[in-house]
């Protein structure tokens, strides 16, 4: 299935969040993820199923100023 | 208004989202900044150039010469001075209208309901998870909206927040962060927090003067590696 992340297009095999979450090696904490601009809280992953052409963003955590 | 500030003012009178009646409301506003650093930068500049009433600025370093890459109010000849004090001095000589209240000390949980009670609303300068936490919790007990920035690398994020249902918490937990995690990047090129410390300062004014679709509920976040930027319901 492709679908969008972060504005690029990209082939994968999971089925949920939390499976892309893993193929893409994110870090436990320090990362927010987003689909279709809403954000998705992090015990919802598991249960957050994607589709084809899903758009997903990726946000890492920020505490400069 | 007087003729003096009719003028100061002319290209906001102008516009149609601000005018004479939100030139005023600016004019009768009280900010607070927390942090005068790589974000509180620009929105000092910013803010007091667009005549903001009262500007309270809050912050216990002294400038350092790292802080010169990017922190655009300080000057050479100010290393080792109040942060605070060097601040107001800049912001007065930009707009001496401004009254700027400093505060040449950190904020903390003893003294940030007293400081942030006194102001309209609160922005983000801060450089940490736990000092955003406390404003955020104070600002939501307070019903004062809170226009958070952070700044990481070449990337960067704002929202405002205890306006409507999301605070910071909701942003830690999605992020899966607390006031205990370290700063993860404490790199930065310079203009990272120009850009978002100049979409804070627009934020406070649109939120002053009431135009606009303010970033209520939702986080924009930006790359500047390639200006991919998205805006995200909390």
């Amino acid at each position: 299935m492709q679908i969008s992340i972060n504005n690029t297009l990209t082939d994968t095999a999971a089925q949920t969040l939390q499976q892309l979450a893993e193929e893409l090696s994110l870090p436990s904490k320090g990362v927010a993820v987003a689909v279709e601009n809403q954000m998705v809280p992090r015990d919802e992953w598991s249960s957050h199923t994607l589709s084809q052409g899903a758009h997903v963003v990726i946000i890492k955590a920020a505490c400069g100023g | 208004m007087t003729e003096a500030q009719l003028q100061r003012y002319d290209r906001h009178i102008i516009l149609g989202g601000i005018g004479i009646e939100g030139q005023e409301r600016l004019l009768q506003s009280r900010v607070l900044l927390v942090g005068a650093g790589g974000l509180g930068s620009p929105v000092a500049l910013y803010l007091t150039a667009a005549g903001v009433g009262t500007l309270g600025i809050i912050d216990g370093d002294t400038v350092s010469i790292s802080n010169l890459q990017r922190q655009v109010l300080y000057t050479e000849d100010e290393v080792g001075r109040q942060k605070t004090e060097c601040a107001a001095r800049r912001l007065h000589s930009l707009n001496s209208d401004v009254c700027i209240e400093s505060y040449p000390y950190m904020l903390t949980a003893d003294n940030a309901e007293d400081i942030i009670s006194g102001y309209d609303i609160v922005v983000d300068g801060t450089d940490n998870f736990s000092t955003r936490l406390l404003i955020s919790d104070t600002c939501e007990r307070l019903c004062k909206p809170f226009v958070y920035g952070a700044i990481r690398a070449l990337e960067g994020q704002v929202a405002v927040l205890c306006k409507g249902k999301a605070t910071y918490r909701t942003l830690m937990n999605a992020m899966g962060v607390n006031g205990d995690t370290p700063n993860p990047d404490k790199s930065v090129v310079g203009t990272t927090p120009g850009v978002i410390g100049s979409i804070q300062a627009s934020q406070v004014i649109q939120l002053i003067c009431g135009y606009g679709n303010p970033l209520i509920d939702r986080l924009f976040t930006i790359d500047l590696t390639t200006l991919f930027s998205f805006t995200i319901d909390l």
